[in-house]
């Protein structure tokens, strides 16, 4: 149906997106027609603005001065040894508010200021591009309204009272799955409903054709900082690992070493409780091509096109639909996508706290989960992780779940 | 005989008045009186819609999102929606058209989706979030049964894209009157001049809606467009369990 080709060449030249929005058959535009304007002066802000030398000091400089960039590499020593490998962490967890999330979020909010947007409407899931989004909103001036699941309301708590009293309004959805699919759904009402003076953060790479763009040339600074951090020290590792939501952290991440051949780069997807529809979010890897949210890509759904509801113990994973880079990177075969389950990565988010001393997120332990499962295989690699954000955020649910201590 | 779109545009130019366009979610509130229903509002409609529930339809206001969930509970689906309509005696009446978002047409295959549209009487397709760029596979698969595919356009968009969306649109042009999702809130505030600017950019009749509830919308939104198109109004009749065609028969100025 749709055919269209494209290589790695083709994106290594930076030739994808294509004009069309397209990573081969996958991205694409599928939105009401009420978007399509402001679709189309978002592209063009991001060619007459965001490439600009003047915005790209602007935000090289709040990268820095507001967000604390570079974030450190920092060598899981005992970890690693337990777990066979040499590995390394790339410390997004030490970026300001707590995850790799407030890259994305300080450029958009920096663009819809310069775009001249009234307001700035944004979805969470996690709580994490909620935190981000009201942050970097404070920061540039533009009010925030972000829409968020009543389940993930309840379930990421601090993160709610954290986007308030950075002066965003929190709506919680009450409709469809009450998680960030449905949120999504409420924020694109939103925006549907004021196309001219509403700017759309969305808060990963996925949603209509310029998004999973902009998102990822955002994010790529995580991929930029780990391959000359690890260049400049070790060399170049073996394998890579991130996890994958809808997949702005592993596209950033990622970005930085597709073009190294010798470089192994694993998608990891929450497994949640089971194989079956519903009890996981591995979309890549379980999933159909279909549209959701304005993009053609891989997605879950049932037999009838519905799209299924998801289970992951970690919210900022729980979602139906991943970026179509991704799914055309798992297409032409250069990255590797698995899913590791909800108990896996709460035994690695354990091993990470007591190892290292770092509290990483329910959604970066399965980055890590994914990471020691292939150590098994590949004793002695060089192992990269995006440590993607920090777990102070999920305490209430690790609480809950009990264990430790 | 006239091909299906070709009828959708004679049934709303042989309309005394403006043409009303009826939009009712298939299945709802109950899946067993779907069929009578759909005649009822077909007895009152020049043209009807029948909404194939989404899980997540992003362009929809609270009326539409409930019937959507609720029908899927109730276990109405695309092939369930094909299945009743060949059932349902064919003979004149209002053309049917289907009202769906890209994914369960998508996953059903466009060219086993347009035969059996044709087979079950269906006459065109409306699709929220299917953009003109996007909307190539599909619009050949249904061209080749004479099956329409109604192009939106709304306030937000350029005279000369209104121009191009008209040019491809085929049964009608559906102008979407406000900004915003469908159910409530005020029509545009030019709606003489948007509606104007449509009707000039198009051979093919216009109908407008989004939001459309009284009798007084119809006859405004009448005197500048070909038709007018009722939904979420038409929905809450319907939950309610009053009489469809009562209502929209209310409608007519
Ligand atoms: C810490 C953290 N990592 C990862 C994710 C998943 O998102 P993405 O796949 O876009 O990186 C989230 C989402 O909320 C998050 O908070």
């Amino acid at each position: 149906m749709i055919t269209d080709r494209a290589t790695l060449e083709d994106l290594l030249a930076g030739l994808l997106p294509d004009e069309a929005g397209r990573f081969g058959p996958y991205g694409g535009r599928f939105v009401p027609e009420t978007l399509m304007a402001a679709l189309t002066r978002l592209e063009d802000g991001i060619r007459d603005v965001f490439h600009s030398e003047r915005f790209g000091h602007l935000l090289s400089a709040e990268l820095v001065d507001w967000v604390g960039r570079p974030t450190a590499l920092t060598r899981a020593r005992t970890l690693g040894a337990e777990w066979g490998v040499e590995l390394y962490l790339k410390r997004e967890d030490l970026a300001h508010t707590g995850a790799h999330k407030i890259n994305n979020a300080i450029g958009q909010a920096l663009l819809a200021r310069e775009l001249g947007a009234r307001r700035v409407v944004a979805e969470t899931g996690a709580g994490q591009h909620g935190v981000a989004a009201a942050a970097a909103c404070a920061r540039v001036g533009v009010p925030c309204t972000v829409y968020m699941g009543a389940v993930d309301v309840q379930r990421q708590a601090p993160n709610v009272d954290r986007m308030r009293r950075l002066g965003a309004e929190v709506v919680a959805v009450e409709t469809g799955d009450q998680t960030l699919r449905a949120a999504i759904d409420e924020a694109i009402r939103d925006w549907v409903s004021d196309p001219e003076g509403t700017y759309y953060m969305i808060g990963s790479a996925i949603g209509p054709h310029p998004y999973p763009y902009l998102v990822r040339e955002l994010q790529a600074v995580i991929g930029r900082e780990a391959r000359a951090q690890m260049e400049g020290t070790v060399g170049l590792p073996d394998a890579v690992f991130a996890c994958v939501g809808g997949g702005s952290n592993a596209i950033g991440l990622f970005h930085g070493f597709l073009d190294a051949p010798t470089v192994e780069i694993f998608g990891v997807e929450a497994g949640g409780r089971g194989e079956g529809l519903g009890e996981h979010a591995a979309t890549v890897s379980r999933g159909r091509p279909g549209v959701l949210h304005g993009t053609y890509s891989r997605l879950l759904y049932d037999d009838d096109g519905q799209i299924q509801e998801t289970h992951s113990v970690s919210a900022g994973l729980d979602y139906p639909g991943v970026g179509p880079e991704h799914a055309f990177l798992a297409d032409i075969g250069r990255v590797t996508y698995f899913a590791v389950s909800d108990d896996e990565a709460l035994d690695a988010l354990d091993r990470c706290c007591r190892a290292e001393g770092i509290l990483p997120a329910l959604e970066s332990a399965h980055a890590l989960a994914g990471a020691r499962r292939w150590a098994r295989e590949n004793p002695g690699a060089r192992v990269l992780v995006g440590l993607s954000g920090r777990g102070d955020k999920d305490m209430p649910i690790l609480t809950a779940l009990g264990g430790r201590p | 005989m006239i091909e299906p779109r070709q009828a959708i545009q004679q049934a709303i130019e042989g309309s005394e008045g403006p043409a009303v366009v009826a939009y009712l979610t298939a299945g709802h509130p109950d899946p067993d009186r779907f069929l009578a229903d759909l005649d009822a509002v077909a007895s009152a409609a020049d043209v009807v819609e029948v909404g194939v529930p989404f899980s997540d339809p992003m362009a929809d206001g609270v009326t539409i999102q409930r019937a959507s969930h609720a029908a899927i509970s109730k276990g109405v689906s695309l092939r369930w929606i094909l299945a009743r309509l060949r059932e349902r005696a064919t003979g004149p009446g209002a053309p049917v058209l289907l009202m769906s978002y890209l994914n369960p047409l998508l996953v059903h295959g466009y060219e086993r989706l347009a035969d059996e549209a044709a087979l079950a009487g269906v006459a065109g397709f409306i699709v929220p979030d299917l953009p003109l760029e996007e909307s190539e596979p599909l619009r050949s698969a249904l061209e080749r049964n004479g099956l329409a595919l109604v192009q939106l356009v709304t306030p937000a968009t350029r005279a000369e894209r209104v121009r191009t969306l008209a040019a491809a649109s085929s049964g009608f042009v559906y102008a979407v009157t406000r900004t915003g999702t469908t159910g409530s809130g005020a029509l545009a505030a030019d709606l003489a001049g948007y509606l104007g600017m449509v009707k000039a950019a198009s051979d093919l009749p216009v109908c407008a809606g989004f939001g459309v509830r009284s009798r007084e919308q119809v006859a405004e939104i009448g005197r500048h467009a070909d038709g007018v198109i009722v939904g979420s109004a038409l929905v809450e009749v319907l939950e309610r369990g009053e009489d469809p065609a009562a209502f929209l028969s209310g409608l007519r100025p």
